[in-house]
């Protein structure tokens, strides 16, 4: 190897230099120095608000820095926008995908790229592109016929036509299942050998252990530690991720068992619109004492599933659902309630809390006719400010002082406000939705108690996630949830990672039968 | 003249206001923005446009000016929605209350007041055939740049990357944005030719339909032309023949009173605007079954975040 | 140059104030300039406009004459707009109203009608309206129809059934064929609350139903439906709140409060049925429920501004032989500055220098 050529090697591709960047009084990353060579992997470590999306929107030109350098390839560079950061290779494929739902594949590919690329022959690209990368993608299909691994294919395949020397990918294994992940193994494997550079931001350890080279772990916009992450064990990684040792949620004693208290029986709904999905024969049942959770990646029905148990999607057939027995499935969300059942949606603002109105207000909203706050049609407002002060002091409500209106709170302090609405009614049955998505630690471990606690008194406690890591450490039982189907539940202490694995990604087939029990592959 | 090619006369005639209206919203909305003010925009189109001709002696004047008429209502708009974030169902309203009224004091003077109709173009030979040569080849210049703009617009939206990007905006300006893409600038130029076809469509009706200025002479035709978009499923080639449908149902009236028959007047005259309201009505029903076919983004604010 | 809005992180009540009254100042700014476009002093018209009729005492009663139908209808269109409904067809359900009614006054015609004939009337224009209001909701409850084309189309229909009907089977015989009914007697007209004015008792249920609405919005579990509903959609189906279920009851309500204003409009100032009974009143409602921020106490406040454009718009058409048109300007002049203004009460707006992002 020649001079330059070694030079060239010691050379990082992408290198930070005492990045900071602050909102304020906020620093999202402070004086960071990060440096990325060709043909590795280079994992990006934190969990949720450590400030790794704000690093890569820095590195990929969305975000100035307040303070610090970049250089690419030695040189320092100033990325003013994004078509910058494209121009000198750097490609990123981001959590939320900007794709068109009613456009075809190849519109969307199209869309992402810059104007001087040639439309004709373009689907044919995307088709060779994305086979000879493992990832294939029908180009004429329309986006909103495809799986969620399916779309995030279409951001890959956007990155991959402009060859790009730098690949950043943020998250890119949360909406996938794990036979899906492989094949992005694969992918970046692939990558790798033609000696081009991956960020690849994470917060799943075992994931950065087989894949990743090289790890930077960041925790409150500080680098803690850049090391092998195949050298470290999982716990010394958390650690550095985390910090203090949060102490694991764990369920305690098996719950004494009880009646069920939420029963659905041979459940089948059509999708509402052509893009949802419709529900086969879903058949569960909760007890009183029991948390039973359902995993699977997004779109498989969860939320379809939600809001036919919620009340608010109504079903035909009242025996669907059954609540401490009573038949349910007819019922409007305001008896379901009155029978002593409680909901928290998914989305926190817009569904579950309205965003203009006031956290008293907010109460009210779910307990206005169990709540014994309004009498003959006049709201009780000394009463529901009462009640809402009960819940913040009790669940640790971070607010302004008074009564702010819901979309003032933190997410974490929004979500443990919805949650403790609820459980402070004490209700027979919990159906909750992602309880701690897009939640800091203490807030999500601060949840996770108040479910355990809500079923040790005695409430049936069903919680659909996407977490399967937080599911594994809550959940007496989980069933997996695939296409409208949902397998046979299964004891959570016992239950294999990779069977689970298989059954979200509809690799075996989940067949609910009175008797049986999963097919075994 | 036979009977048939009078009726295809008056028929395409009658459409044209409608169809070069409802094309302009067509657009507008395939980028996202429901623009109701189209009422106030064709009659603005219309003053002004009389206006303009009545001054110059030249129709293509008037109908440059109703054109800008057009574009200058339409700007207002504009700044309200996109600029300002205002809420697109309120701000159309204001477009039709302050065009209803300026159109007035703008055609106040010249009521009364005749000019040449427009010319029309007969096209050789092709004018000469039985039955639709007349009709179809020795139209006046709006119809033909009706059709024109007919193609433009498909060819527009459906062959070229610029149509694309329009029609991503109006699917999800969110994406659009993350990818780069100017919403707010597209949805200004997609507002902008909304208001130019409105205000030529306007300009059609006291320069070529029938020569003279009434005040309020739209007569609802803009709330039509609303209607033909969503009858339409936001694509052209459909949008035509919905234009040409109620052009035939609002020329009814005046076949049937020819034919003897012995409705009141006004139950002739409400014809086109019960039609709208049946049409709306399955065409929402049908939808309701198939999902719906309307751009996703259709009628909601976009503040981009920084 | 790009406008940037920024979202303002709480509720500004300072700003949700003085929005209406700035945008009052603007419009009066910009009616300045109009008018001296078209060759009027400014300053002259303007006082002519809009503040010689508060020196005169028949020309403030006037205006509430003119407030009172305004009021009603916007209180109940903004029940509508709360809810995200959008009644555009308000001055169809005023003309159906005024149309039920005066059918009860016109069929009564001759006889010795007793005190039993105006709540009748009454009755009927609410019913009348409600009904005809139902007509856009049923279609978009049930199929989904847009309310805002369907209620407009029958604004039209109703104003062609109007003009059938008084130039047809309700004509006044006696009356020369003019396209009227004859006048309405004594049993079949509002009582007036202001001897010697043309003010009536319609005002004082405005005002009374001000009243009740404030209550109703502030305090109730109804009035905390609508709000969240069309506030937050989804949080209000969350709720147990029916959407549909509001849509019917807010177009009902809506249309009965239109249809009052029509039968009282008819049965008071107008005294008869004639094809032209309203300057465009369900349209100029709404922007009396916009400037009046959709509060019912701001929405009294708005009618009496918006009655006064009308007023000042007669006065300076006699004196100033400026069009009737223009007060049609003044009134969408003043949804634009209202609507502008609006926003700045929810965003924060910053002229940003243009940056180099593509």
């Amino acid at each position: 190897m020649t001079e330059a050529g070694v030079a060239a090697r010691r050379v990082p591709l992408l290198e930070a230099i005492g990045i900071s960047k602050s909102y304020g009084a906020l620093r999202a990353n402070d004086a960071i120095d990060l440096a990325v060579a060709e043909g590795e992997i280079h994992a990006l470590l934190g969990e949720n608000g450590a400030g790794k999306s704000t690093l890569v929107k820095i590195f990929y030109g969305l975000l100035e820095p307040s303070a610090g350098e970049l250089r690419w390839r030695g040189a320092p560079i100033a990325l003013a926008s994004p078509a910058e950061a494209r121009s000198l290779g750097i490609a990123m494929v981001f959590q939320h995908f900007s794709l068109f739902e009613n456009l075809t594949v190849a519109e969307n590919v199209a869309l992402g790229l810059p104007r001087s690329e040639p439309m004709a022959g373009l689907a044919g690209r995307v088709r060779d592109i994305s086979r000879a990368y493992g990832l294939p993608l029908d180009p004429h299909r329309e986006v909103w016929r495809l799986s969620v691994g399916e779309r995030q294919r279409i951001e890959i395949v956007r990155a991959l036509l402009q060859d790009p020397r730098l690949l950043i990918l943020d998250e890119p294994t949360a909406v996938l299942t794990p036979q899906e992940g492989e094949q992005l193994f694969a992918a970046l494997d692939k990558l790798r050998r033609e000696r081009r550079a991956i960020l690849y931001i994470s917060h799943k350890l075992e994931e950065v252990q087989r894949l990743c080279d090289v790890a930077t772990v960041l925790r409150a916009g500080k680098v803690v530690t850049t090391c092998d992450p195949q050298q470290e064990s999982s716990a010394s990684l958390a650690r550095m991720m985390v910090g203090e040792t949060v102490p694991p949620v764990r369920r305690t004693a098996v719950a004494r068992r009880s009646t069920t208290r939420l029963r659905v029986s041979h459940l089948n709904h059509a999708a509402d619109d052509p893009h949802g999905v419709s529900l086969v024969d879903v058949t569960l049942e909760v007890m009183g004492g029991e948390i039973l959770g359902i995993a699977g990646v997004a779109g498989n029905g969860q939320d379809e599933l939600f809001a036919v148990l919620s009340g608010e999607t109504p079903v035909s057939n009242a025996d669907a659902i059954a609540i401490d027995g009573k038949a349910a499935g007819t019922a409007t969300i305001t008896e379901r309630r009155r029978m002593g059942a409680a909901f928290v949606p998914e989305e926190r603002l817009g569904h579950a809390a309205a965003p203009r109105q006031t956290l008293s207000a907010n109460v009210l909203l779910t307990g206005h006719a169990t709540g014994g706050l309004v009498r003959h049609g006049i709201v009780d407002r000394k009463e529901t400010t009462t009640r809402m002060e009960a819940i913040c002091r009790t669940f640790d409500v971070r607010k302004a002082a008074g009564d702010p209106e819901a979309r003032t709170l933190s997410g974490g302090n929004l979500q443990k406000f919805v949650v403790g609405r609820e459980i402070v009614q004490v209700p027979n049955v919990l159906v909750i939705a992602q309880p701690t998505w897009g939640v800091d630690a203490g807030a999500a471990a601060a949840i996770q108690r108040a479910l355990l606690d809500l079923a040790a008194r005695g409430s049936a406690v069903l919680v659909i996630s996407q977490d399967l890591d937080e599911l594994l450490q809550i959940s007496d039982r989980i069933a997996v949830m695939f296409n409208g189907r949902l397998s046979k539940p299964m004891m959570a202490e016992t239950v294999g990672r990779e069977e689970i694995g298989l059954l979200m990604g509809g690799v075996i087939a989940s067949h609910v039968s009175q008797s049986g029990h999963a097919a075994r592959p | 003249m036979t009977l048939f090619e009078a009726v295809l006369l008056t028929v395409i005639t009658a459409s044209t206001p409608l169809l070069l209206a409802a094309l302009g919203e067509l657009v507008a909305e395939r980028a996202g923005v429901l623009n109701l003010g189209v009422e106030g925009m064709m009659i603005m189109g219309a003053a002004c446009g009389f206006a303009g001709a009545y001054l110059t002696g030249s129709t293509f004047i008037g109908a440059a000016c109703g054109v800008a008429a057009g574009v200058a209502m339409a700007a207002i708009f504009a700044l309200l929605t996109l600029g300002l974030a205002a809420n697109q169902v309120a701000s159309g309203l204001t477009l039709t209350i302050v065009g209803l009224g300026l159109s007035g004091l703008i055609g106040g003077s010249f009521v009364g007041q005749k000019i040449e109709a427009a010319p029309q173009a007969h096209i050789p030979w092709l004018s000469d055939l039985p039955l639709i040569g007349r009709a179809l080849f020795a139209q006046d210049g709006f119809v033909y740049a009706s059709w024109l703009l007919l193609g433009l617009t498909a060819w527009f939206l459906y062959r070229s990357r610029g149509g694309l990007i329009l029609r991503a905006v109006g699917d999800n300006p969110h994406s659009a944005h993350a990818l780069g893409y100017g919403v707010r600038t597209i949805r200004l130029w997609a507002v902008l030719f909304g208001g130019g076809c409105a205000g030529l469509a306007g300009a059609y009706l006291p320069l070529a339909y029938t020569p003279f200025w009434v005040s309020g002479m739209t007569a609802g035709r803009g709330w039509i032309a609303l209607a033909l978009v969503v009858f339409s499923s936001w694509l052209p080639g459909r949008l035509a023949i919905g234009a040409y449908l109620f052009g035939a149902v609002s020329i009814l009236q005046l076949h049937a009173q020819g034919a003897g028959l012995a409705l009141p007047p006004q139950v002739m005259t409400a014809l086109p605007y019960l039609a709208t309201i049946v049409v709306l009505v399955v065409v929402s029903a049908l939808r309701r079954q198939a999902g719906s076919a309307a751009p996703a983004s259709l009628g909601l604010a976009f503040v981009p975040e920084r | 140059m790009r406008l940037v809005l920024e979202p303002r992180p709480t509720h500004s009540w300072p700003a949700a104030v003085a929005a209406p009254i700035v945008a009052i100042a603007l419009t009066l700014l910009a009616g300045g300039v109009l008018f001296a476009l078209i060759g009027r002093d400014p300053v002259e018209a303007l006082a002519t406009y809009f503040f010689e009729p508060l020196t005169d005492a028949w020309a403030l009663q006037e205006i509430v004459v003119k407030a009172t139908p305004l009021a009603l209808i916007a209180l109940g269109l903004s029940l509508c707009f709360l809810s995200n409904n959008w009644n555009i067809g308000a001055e169809g359900q005023f003309v159906v109203g005024a149309i039920c009614g005066g059918g009860i006054a016109v069929a009564v015609q001759g006889t010795e009608a007793g005190g039993w004939v105006l709540p009748a009337m009454i009755l009927a224009g609410m019913i009348g309206g409600a009904a005809y209001a139902l007509l856009p909701a049923v279609l978009k409850v049930r199929f989904g129809a847009s309310e805002i084309l369907t209620s407009l189309m029958l604004v039209y229909i109703a104003e062609l059934l109007l003009d059938y009907l008084v130039r047809g089977p309700w004509r006044d015989p006696q009356g020369f064929n003019f396209p009227t009914t004859a006048p309405f007697e004594d049993a079949a007209i509002m009582p007036l609350l202001i001897e010697g004015s043309r003010v009536h008792w319609g005002a004082a249920v405005a005002l009374v139903g001000a009243l009740v609405m404030t209550a109703m919005l502030g305090r109730t579990l109804s009035g905390f439906k609508i709000i969240l509903v069309g506030q937050a959609p989804r949080a209000g189906r969350f709720a147990g709140f029916s959407d549909k279920r509001l849509v019917l009851t807010t177009f009902a309500v809506s249309g009965a409060l239109a249809g009052l204003a029509g039968v009282m409009e008819v049965a008071g100032p107008i005294g008869q049925l004639q094809p032209d009974i309203s300057p465009g009143y369900g349209f100029t409602a709404i922007i009396v429920a916009l400037l009046g921020r959709l509060h019912p106490i701001g929405i009294v406040a708005a009618a009496l501004f918006l009655a006064l454009t009308f007023i000042g718009g007669e006065s300076a058409q006699i004196t100033l032989k400026v069009p009737l048109d223009l007060t049609l300007v003044f009134q969408g002049i003043l949804l634009f500055f209202v609507l502008a203004c609006d926003t700045l009460v929810v965003y924060r707006l910053r002229i940003a220098k243009r940056s180099t992002t593509s």
